[in-house]
């Protein structure tokens, strides 16, 4: 009784009443016809309104956003008081970052530029801080990673990455965990935070990347900078989410001691969220590591870098070794970090091996010291010794390569000849070729019939038509261009659907649904955005045949789970341009390609919750149906997958927002559409404010799909996104 | 227990000076709730008012006062607000409206600064769950209400060892919380709410999550320890055998509202409604009702040569002596025949469980 | 500094040297009284050089940047980036030169007329041609489709993809390039639907296979480019460019101009008196020159160090004239 009176003071927390059979029956129902009247509609009205602007041409808005960016060159230019602050954190950064490298890669000053502590002294650094944070077997790995990195042939690359990735998480941690504080203990800071967490995971990079150069500077700080907005979010969340939830009754009991908020925060929330925070810290670590290849792109130190020129050459063996190395490096932090916060727990409390690990670290650091001399004045120790094993693993995966492709050509042909004829273009035609207020409705509908529990109050429509009405007011002023355009039946549009949507008791998705919506079609992009929409659909949908089979496949044996989770991972860390260039000895360069890209890069975190949910279904009613003589389908279809149906829609979720990550990049390969606008945005100065009204559609795009999912989730049973 | 009060509800008024005072207490949860109170919509039962406004009563109109070193006991099934009013009194649960007041100083509008000096000094509470700090050993788990208000190390130490001791954990200071049983861990709540040396210890259904026989341990621990320290106690529970046992005064709560204060004798013998009748059917009146509760008045053709009781003697033990004897117990007061009490009366208690009008 | 560098090249001197090192004295200690970094020299401070990404671009890059460091004593830092940025670094005095520049009046004018940061140091010596391309078989079996556009919607069924039918498809390539082929295909009343292949990669791995495979592809490209050694793309036949013909976006409907190739630096980084500088200023070479190098980095698999070296230590009277000119 407790918890149940004192959780009323927080109707934010309360669990939706799950929705009953008869509403549920009503909403597929509604949902069927809504789909039907589209598709009839849309058939008949196909390749009107559909507000297509070609490539070259740019709308008012997004002039004006390119003039915005000129303007910010020239202030720089002038040194105008407000660059100031940036330049000096892009020069304090680079101080930080170089001076780094000459410690540990490389230093001009000295003779043949040799690093101040060579790569005997790093190993034996590392290993020594890996043994003393995470214990001996991940010393062990760290070691056999280092070395590998060195004999692959990128020693230098690989510390650089280490460093800018390193440098790039301290800082992440000293602006994440007083950020997260601050949002777990006001909700309005919560409120105004998480959306610009939103922004920063899912605006695609490339959009800022010039002017994030411009401001911090080319190379190391840029590099730090673009890593830093990329990583951050997860931490924020997870920290502030973790603190948010610690066990009421210890926060209660320590403010029925009289403790202070800092007090609480110090000494109660903090240390009792250590281990979720490693988790966040670990997400972030990853997040950064995947934003290597992207760095590159404003010559970021590190690995990206041969990994972007071996693909300027069409050189997939040596994308793949450099690529290899960047999963390597994930290996090892992603396990560290893991060991280590199962080490914080233990710590304190571990007794009788405390005496062989004072003496192992003392051996360590006794060796660390003498490596670190050796490395400093002998040239053996401390340039790598050259090898070609790199080389020729390189040359490897090219033969097999070719091998491959030539082997499988046909059949890869022919899938994409049927997936595109039958599938992507009748969806595509549905979502880009109708008119966009039919399209626009019937995605409004999907988020009223299925993101929400149905409670929609009238004050939160009236908001949302006003807040909606601001919006199309403010887009409508720059995007006046835009041809096709029909103003009244637009307003009237957007007003009608959000009081239809009230009334019908649209839940929570139906909102933030209407404002992206509003977004994309005031960006000017609706067209692209739609196609964007379709292959990010058509791919999701791909994910979540993959999630759901094989993650019910390694949800029931440990076995099975043990096996794939490696490929997993490896999939999942392995930068996808390495395995974009030779898919396209596969594909043709096309949307389905870029699909299948996306599939590829998001179906292993679908596949993971899947499995999860799978596993967490309860014991105990896996053994009732077991004992009732259920046979191994019926427990599949009747138990365990009905039983992690939210489980599903999350998975379903994160595959949407990966797949969606992935649409810059799928462009590099002929996705086309919002991705390719970003890209060329980043290319040619004249494109910029195309490029980043594509990058705020995308964004967009991927709030709306996550607010519909998250909010399905919800309405079965499962509102936390992992 | 210290049977200090035999005149239920007038108590405290009467010394003049009560450890804890009540006064008209309201918690309201749910929208514009302050509107609530004072309102006609103040009157209707819970479920309409959540209807109508939204908003649950959780505490209403609740008044009483707690003397210094009594054993007060709220009880109630779960739902009726007895949690909530706990966490009302140190303002862990913002009241709607009403007054508190502990050792003569006003609780509600008090700032936080002095809430915390309240909370740090006087007032300390032990939890359902325990609420431990799972990465702190024993130890700085008691010391913990003395580190937040800033004593020395040292000193704090000195203190939580003193109360470890106290509350018979000697020698599991260095355990952490998860490597005790339920019991222990709650003792070891028990140890951080004394270490603050408070004047008024609140406790919240402390004992619902133990086993049974740990729970008799535990309830017999605080019957020691509060002869032993003397604290004034306010105590929540759901269980009546607990409230009877513990209790100087019970307090019993329905729908947020309160429904009868006595004595258990009070509560048992004339409950004010069927919801306490029924509440209080299952218990032995003999194990609760006093000889007051069944004595008469002498009848003329009575010898008066039986031997002489108390009034505040339980029925269960006078009952031996009772019946044994061969004429009606006296129950006599300071000297004064206040009645007497014969097999019949005693047996009707026992066997049939009537009770006397 | 910034060393942002890449550095494989420099390891690999450094290797040698380090085996030299062993061989001669056994030990190989580092001694740092031996003074500052042996590459660079007192009269030649740093060349920053940015690196766009297109090997034709790159192979270039390295051979004056190779001549710089080896023969001026300068320390080159190659950058890798975009035009747009590396232009931006002219202001920011991150970026010294930018050896390849097509066109780019925008930025032309932006930072050589307005800024004054930039400036052109003249050609380089190359001709940049961007069109429309079909693999050579094509060429030879249908020859009517490079003598003239309009017979192009003759065979639009034959260039349909899954994708475009039933149109037929025009690859259209790195999102680094101008385009105007949506225009293009629309004034031209072409029977064909754009697709961005979106990186110079898919543009050349579709053209190799649409080669190997003898498949129907039309698509954007543009010369001095590596793969033209390897599979000789055939430019078909526009409307010829005549002045002004593209002025409006919206109603293109000829060819593209050509491209002369030249060199733009940092104002500040040529009024510095540094010989490399000079050699900036000098350097100027042949389609087929940057050909051969490209060649070696991309089809080789050469390191851009030792292609360039290659390519110098065969024409060092050329060089001369770069150094001493």
């Amino acid at each position: 009784m407790t918890i149940e009176l004192a959780e009323l003071d927080h109707p934010a927390v309360e669990a939706p009443t799950p929705p009953d059979e008869e509403s549920n029956r009503k909403r597929w129902w509604a949902l069927g016809a809504a789909l039907a009247v589209w598709v009839v509609v849309g058939t008949v009205l196909s390749g009107r309104n559909t507000q297509d602007l070609p490539n070259a041409e740019l709308t008012g808005f997004q002039t004006w956003l390119t003039d915005l960016y000129g303007n910010l060159q020239d202030a720089k230019f002038n040194g105008d008081w407000f660059i100031k602050p940036a330049v000096w954190i892009g020069d304090s950064l680079d101080w930080i970052v170089t001076t780094l490298q000459h410690l540990f890669v490389s230093d001009p000053d000295r003779p043949l530029q040799v690093a101040q502590f060579g790569w005997a002294g790093v190993v034996a650094l590392v290993v020594l801080i890996a043994y003393a944070l995470s214990g001996a077997r991940i010393a062990v790995l760290s070691l056999a990673v280092l070395l590998a990195i060195g004999y692959a042939g990128y020693w230098e690359a690989g510390i650089d990455t280490l460093i800018v990735t390193g440098v790039a998480v301290v800082i992440c941690v000293l602006i994440g965990i007083p950020t997260a504080i601050w949002m777990s203990r006001s909700s309005a800071a919560s409120a105004a935070i998480t959306p610009v967490l939103d922004a920063m995971q899912t605006m695609p990079a490339f959009a800022y990347l010039a002017p994030l150069a411009l401001l911090f500077g080319i190379g190391n700080s840029g590099a730090v900078v673009v890593t830093l907005i990329y990583a951050l979010p997860p931490l924020v969340r997870i920290t502030a989410h973790a603190l948010g939830t610690v066990s009421p009754t210890t926060v209660e009991a320590t403010a029925s001691l009289g403790s202070t908020e800092n007090q609480q925060t110090r000494k109660v929330r903090l240390p009792m969220s250590k281990r979720t925070i490693i988790v966040g810290l670990n997400q972030t670590i990853m997040a950064a590591l995947s934003m290597a290849t992207i760095a590159a792109f404003i010559a970021g130190p590190g690995l990206g870098q041969p990994i972007v020129r071996a693909l300027n050459i069409l050189n997939v063996g040596v994308a793949f070794v450099a690529g290899a190395c960047v999963v390597l490096l994930a290996i090892m932090l992603d396990r560290a970090t893991e060991r280590a916060g199962i080490r914080a727990e233990l710590a304190a409390r571990s007794g009788g091996n405390e005496n062989v690990r004072r003496i192992v670290l003392g051996v360590l650091g006794v060796a660390a010291v003498i490596a670190l001399y050796l490395s400093h004045s002998q040239l053996r120790w401390s340039v790598f010794p050259e090898s070609d094993f790199g080389a020729q693993v390189a040359r490897r995966v090219n033969d097999w390569t070719d091998a491959f492709t030539g082997a499988v050509g046909d059949f890869t042909a022919w899938v994409n000849d049927t997936a595109t004829t039958y599938l992507l273009n009748n969806l595509e035609d549905l979502l880009a070729n109708s008119p966009w207020w039919l399209v626009a409705a019937a995605i409004l509908t999907v988020a009223a019939l299925l993101g929400g529990a149905g409670k929609g109050s009238f004050q939160r429509v009236v908001t949302g038509v006003a807040l909606c009405s601001l919006a199309v007011l403010a887009a409508g002023y720059y995007a006046g261009s835009v041809p096709d355009i029909n103003w009244v039946p637009y307003w009237t549009g957007v007003v009608v659907l959000l009081a239809v949507g009230g009334y019908l008791g649209a839940g929570e998705a139906f909102l933030p649904t209407a404002v992206c919506l509003t977004l994309i079609f005031g960006v000017g992009l609706w067209n692209d955005s739609m196609v964007t929409l379709s292959m990010t659909l058509f791919a999701t949908l791909v994910v979540m045949i993959f999630g759901v089979t094989i993650g019910t496949w390694m949800g029931r044996s440990h076995r099975v789970d043990a096996a794939v989770r490696p490929f997993l991972d490896f999939l999942q860390t392995m930068p996808a341009l390495v395995y974009l260039i030779p898919a396209l000895a596969l594909f043709p360069p096309g949307k389905f390609l870029a699909i299948a890209a996306a599939v590829l890069y998001a179906s292993p975190v679908a596949i993971k919750i899947a499995a999860d949910g799978i596993r967490s279904v309860s014991p105990t009613t896996v053994e009732a149906a077991q004992a009732i003589g259920s046979n191994r389908w019926q427990m599949i279809s009747k138990v365990q997958l009905p039983m992690s149906k939210g489980s599903m829609v999350l998975a379903a979720n994160q595959g949407l927002l990966f797949v969606l990550s992935m649409v810059v990049i799928g462009a590099l390969v002929g996705g086309g559409s919002l991705g390719y606008l970003v890209i060329s945005g980043f290319s040619q100065g004249q494109l910029y404010g195309k490029g980043l009204a594509a990058a705020i559609a995308i964004t967009a795009l991927g709030i709306m799909l996550d607010r519909i999912t998250v909010h399905t989730a919800a309405r079965y049973g499962r509102a936390e996104t992992a | 227990m210290t049977a200090m009060v035999d005149d239920a509800g007038a108590v405290a008024s009467t010394n003049g000076q009560s450890a804890l005072t009540v006064n008209s207490l309201w918690k309201v949860f749910g929208p514009r709730a302050d509107k609530i109170v004072g309102s006609p919509e103040a009157d209707l039962s819970r479920a309409e008012l959540l209807a109508k406004t939204g908003c649950t009563a959780a505490v209403r109109d609740v008044s009483f006062d707690v003397a210094p070193g009594e054993v007060f006991v709220v009880m109630g099934l779960s739902g009726s607000g007895k949690s909530t009013l706990v966490r009302c009194l140190t303002r862990l649960i913002e009241p709607t409206a009403g007054q508190i007041t502990i050792d003569g100083e006003e609780v509600v509008g008090m700032s936080d600064t002095r809430l915390r000096e309240l909370r740090r000094h006087h007032v300390s509470m032990v939890f359902q769950h325990f609420g431990l700090l799972p990465h702190r050993k024993v130890i700085d788990n008691v010391g913990y209400g003395l580190e937040v208000r800033g004593e020395s190390k040292t000193d704090r130490r000195a203190r939580a060892q003193e109360m470890v001791d106290l509350v018979g954990l000697s020698g599991n200071e260095n355990a952490y919380p998860d490597q005790l049983s339920g019991g222990m861990q709650q003792r070891v709540g028990l140890a951080r709410a004394l270490a603050v040396n408070p004047s008024v210890l609140l406790f919240d259904e402390p004992f619902s999550a133990l086993d049974p026989l740990i729970r008799r341990d535990m309830q017999n621990e605080v019957i020691r320890l509060h002869h032993e320290v003397g604290k004034t106690m306010v105590f929540i529970t759901h269980d009546l055998a607990e409230a009877l046992k513990l209790g100087d005064r019970i307090l019993i709560m329905r729908d947020g509202a309160l429904v009868q204060m006595g004595t258990p004798a009070e509560v048992v013998a004339t409950p004010a409604d069927d919801y306490v009748r029924d509440f209080v059917s299952e218990v032995p009146r003999s194990h609760v009702l006093t000889l007051a509760w069944v004595m008469r008045p002498p009848r003329p053709d009575e010898a008066l040569t039986g031997p002489e009781m108390t009034p505040d003697t339980i029925v269960r033990d006078a009952a031996r002596r009772v019946i044994d004897a061969a004429d009606p117990v006296k129950v006599v007061d300071n000297g004064e025949l206040l009645g007497v009490v014969d097999q019949d009366d005693i047996l009707r208690v026992i066997v049939a469980e009537e009770t006397p009008s | 500094m910034r060393v942002t560098k890449r550095r494989a090249g420099r390891v690999a001197a450094l290797a040698a040297a380090a085996s030299l090192a062993l061989a001669a004295c056994g030990g190989g200690d580092i001694s740092d009284s031996a003074g500052g970094g042996s590459s660079s020299g007192p009269d030649c401070d740093t060349l920053n050089m940015a690196i766009n990404p297109w090997v034709g671009y790159e192979a270039s890059a390295y051979v004056v940047g190779q001549v710089a460091e080896t023969q001026l004593n300068c320390t080159v830092n190659y950058k890798d980036l975009k035009e747009e940025v590396a232009w931006q670094g002219f202001a920011t005095g991150e970026v010294d030169v930018v050896i390849e520049n097509w066109g780019h009046p925008d930025l032309e004018k932006k930072y050589i007329d307005q800024q004054g940061v930039a400036v052109d140091v003249g050609s380089q010596g190359n001709e940049g041609i961007i069109g429309w391309y079909i693999p050579p078989w094509l060429a030879e079996a249908h020859p009517d489709i490079v003598d003239n556009w309009e017979n192009l919607n003759k065979y639009a069924s034959d260039f349909a993809t899954a994708e475009t039918q039933p149109k037929g498809q025009l690859l259209d390539g790195d999102p680094s390039y101008v385009t105007n082929d949506e225009a293009l295909v629309e004034n031209l009343n072409l029977d064909f639907q754009v697709v961005y292949a979106g990186s110079e990669a898919a543009l050349i791995q579709a053209f190799r296979k649409a080669e190997e495979n003898q498949e129907f592809l039309l698509g954007y490209f543009y010369e001095p480019q590596w793969f033209l050694s390897e599979v000789p793309l055939v430019k078909i036949n526009l409307p010829p460019y005549t002045d002004g013909c593209d002025a409006d976006a919206a109603k293109v409907a000829c060819d593209y101009p050509p491209y002369p190739l030249n060199k733009v630096a940092a104002t500040k980084f040529m009024d510095s008196g540094s010989p490399a500088a000079n050699l900036v200023q000098n350097f100027t070479w042949t389609n087929d020159d940057q050909n051969s190098v490209a060649k070696a980095i991309a089809d080789e698999g050469m390191a851009p160090e030792d292609a360039a070296q290659q390519w110098i230590d065969a024409n060092q009277d050329t060089v001369d004239t770069w150094i001493n000119g």
